[in-house]
């Protein structure tokens, strides 16, 4: 009987273009919608996870109590040793130590006097390190505008756009005005190997980066590290898998105590992310959930339709003395085929789309221009595993749904009037 | 006398009471300006040349920074710092109200001002900011005595200065003044909010020509931790010959 429906609807294009049609849209959509919303919540996550918070942080306790100010003087010491404590405990964690600092950065005329100056945020990286991740991690290698990334020691990166503010080109010199580790002012110049730009403003416009044994130096830092940010070897952040690993770390002992005590934090637990963390997820859910109800409501009002569409067919159908029954039950195969192949079709659809999103990405930057805030400026899409059955929700349950209810009226149909209404 | 019997009648302020409080707070001013200036007389010079240490006690370790400073007034000073080999060559020029820092790593003359003068100086509990402002505190502050107190064995006036210009760090301060020999044991230091920002303790007073002079004095900043700064002194000559091209940039680089 299967083949004979499925002969029938091939055979039949009315019966089965038009609902295969809504389906393949309906789960095309509900696929790209579902990847994007992924994407575009996890893609804020990382950025910022690369940028400033890491999957993992390890820090001393008071640094982590007073964060947002960059206290240096709170820093964590002997960072070597740590670094080894941490390799040997983590194998699935890379890890690297970065100074986060402000201060100004100045820059000379001819005659050594002030030509112009700006206030600047600063990291300190492992750059000159072969193999180091950081490059890749932050993208400097693509972000590069001019110059060159910085290949000895006493060079370094300007933002593009603080480059320009103050009138600052790949190949001179400035002076970074900072705070030591104890808290007296620092003066250490650099060269300027080139500028990059994330398509951040907030970056772009006052950033300096250099390699952190530079800036060691430069504060009085030696051996030292605000901070050490660890990245899962997967890739992606794992919520649940860094909570475990930041719990494991409350039993590993260590020499500080006291406000210096290093403490590790997850990056949901660290400021807002874990707000975000949370709430990505929610939305994340909330957003998809929303869409496939709505498209099941369509695909369930299309398959009544479909059903109603029918009135005269089944009419014919029973006078000719089929049974109800079978009459219902060749209605819901056909809206399973229907169903299955508009899901197949439709995901495959949806999953190419979301891959060219995912490939090339949506530029937002030229919106982003003058935003102070840390926002991917191109959107991509992310598939994930749920993204190959999600479709089938709408798709297939909700098409049989809407044929089940409307199949329904068969058994209301009585014999005795079956003919007059072939007559109307 | 009666039109203003007549005028201060209409307005019911009783005449007698204004005297007396013109009068009195007139003098209390006058006594506390007195002993503000008896003090200055110690410790303002024409110039001076004296070399220092000053132990910093930090967060995990202490640091200490030997300089030497040639001062004329308070308008010009020249400090060179010559421990420990971080700081060493590192100078400062202060005339009137400019400062330069002169940094030998970078061979650069970077002038202070703005938000950076409040950075500490050296890592210390003092500020550029506190060393800027030399003015004489008859001139920032009015002042009056509100008590006594003994200090290691000294009696002292307590004296109350209130900000009577706007351009001050400290809107108010308290001064512990030693009775006898006219040199501030303690002060403290305070926001317009009342909030107490910094006090300095001042001992090891010694006789030099003719003026008492603390030899050491140790700083805190009460809005951080730590145990504060130890300013010593370690050899202090008054009066002296001060060639005068050290008060330029150029020396700096020298």
């Amino acid at each position: 009987m299967i083949e004979f429906l499925f002969k029938g609807l091939i055979r039949d294009g009315s019966r089965s273009r038009l609902p295969l049609l809504v389906v393949i849209i309906g789960v095309a959509l509900t696929i790209l919608l579902h990847a994007y919303i992924t994407g575009l919540m996890g893609e804020t996550i990382e950025m910022n996870a690369r940028f400033s918070n890491g999957h993992l942080k390890v820090m001393t306790k008071a640094y982590a109590e007073n964060i947002t100010q960059i206290p240096n003087d709170l820093a964590l010491v002997d960072v070597n040793e740590l670094l080894d404590v941490l390799n040997q405990n983590y194998d699935g964690i890379d890890w690297s130590p970065r100074i986060h600092f402000g201060g100004l950065i100045d820059v000379p005329d001819e005659e050594g006097e002030t030509k112009s100056q700006g206030p600047a945020v600063g990291m300190g990286i492992d750059l000159l390190t072969p193999g180091s991740a950081e490059l890749q991690r932050l993208n400097l290698t693509k972000s590069l505008v001019r110059g060159k990334l910085p290949a000895s020691r006493g060079e370094a990166l300007l933002g593009e756009g603080f480059s320009v503010k103050l009138r600052v080109d790949p190949g001179d010199h400035v002076t970074l005005i900072g705070s030591t580790m104890d808290g007296s002012m620092s003066f250490y110049n650099f060269l300027v190997s080139g500028t990059v730009s994330f398509g951040q403003e907030a970056l772009d416009g006052g950033s300096i980066i250099a390699d952190i044994e530079d800036v060691r130096y430069a504060l009085n830092m030696e051996n030292a590290a605000g901070e050490i940010v660890g990245f899962q070897k997967g890739g992606l952040y794992d919520n649940e898998l860094a909570l475990r690993e930041a719990e494991k770390f409350k039993s590993i002992p260590t020499d500080d105590s006291g406000d210096f005590a290093p403490v590790m934090k997850s990056l949901s637990q660290q400021g807002n992310m874990g707000f975000y963390v949370n709430m990505s997820k929610v939305w994340s859910t909330y957003i998809s959930l929303v869409f496939v109800i709505a498209m099941s409501l369509v695909l369930w009002n299309a398959g009544l339709l479909g059903g109603l569409r029918r009135y005269g067919e089944i009419g014919v159908r029973l006078a000719m003395g089929e049974e109800k029954g079978h009459v219902y039950r060749t209605m819901i195969y056909e809206s399973a085929m229907i169903g299955i192949a508009g899901s197949i079709l439709g995901t495959l659809i949806g999953l190419f789309f979301a891959w060219l999103i995912q490939k090339y990405g949506i530029d937002i930057s030229g919106l982003m221009k003058g935003s102070s805030i840390l926002f991917p400026a191109v959107l991509r899409a992310k598939i994930t595993a749920a993204d190959f059955y999600i479709g089938f929700i709408p798709g297939l349950v909700s098409t049989v749904t809407g044929t089940l209810l409307s199949g329904i009226g068969i058994y209301k149909r009585q014999t005795a009037t079956l003919f007059k209404e072939l007559d109307a | 006398m009666l039109i203003l019997k007549m005028k201060f009648k209409n307005m019911r302020i009783n005449p007698v009471f204004i005297v007396v409080l013109l009068f009195f707070s007139g003098s209390t001013q006058q006594d506390g300006d007195d002993i503000l200036k008896k003090v200055e007389n110690n410790i303002s010079s024409e110039n001076r040349v004296f070399e220092s240490t000053m132990t910093i006690y930090g967060n995990r370790s202490s640091r200490i920074i030997t300089s030497r400073t040639y001062a004329v007034g308070d308008q010009k000073s020249y400090t060179e710092y010559l421990s420990p080999a971080r700081e060493q060559g590192t100078k400062m020029l202060k005339l009137e109200n400019q400062l330069w820092i002169y940094s030998p790593s970078t061979d650069r003359i970077i002038q202070i001002s703005g938000h950076m003068l409040r950075q500490s100086v050296m890592g210390s509990d003092l500020s550029y900011e506190d060393m800027m402002d030399d003015r004489k505190l008859t001139e920032v502050y009015s002042s009056r005595i509100v008590g006594h107190e003994e200090i290691d064995g000294r009696d002292t006036w307590i004296l109350e200065l209130t900000a009577k210009v706007t351009d001050v760090a400290y809107y108010s301060r308290k001064m512990w003044i030693d009775s006898g020999r006219y040199i501030p044991l303690r002060e403290e230091l305070y926001a317009r909010s009342g909030q107490l920002l910094k006090s300095t303790s001042l001992s090891g007073v010694e006789k030099i020509g003719q003026r008492w002079f603390p030899t050491n004095i140790l700083y805190k900043d009460m809005l951080k931790k730590g145990a504060g700064t130890e300013f010593n002194i370690t050899s202090i000559k008054f009066n002296q010959e001060i060639p005068e091209y050290i008060f330029t940039k150029a020396a700096l680089k020298q």
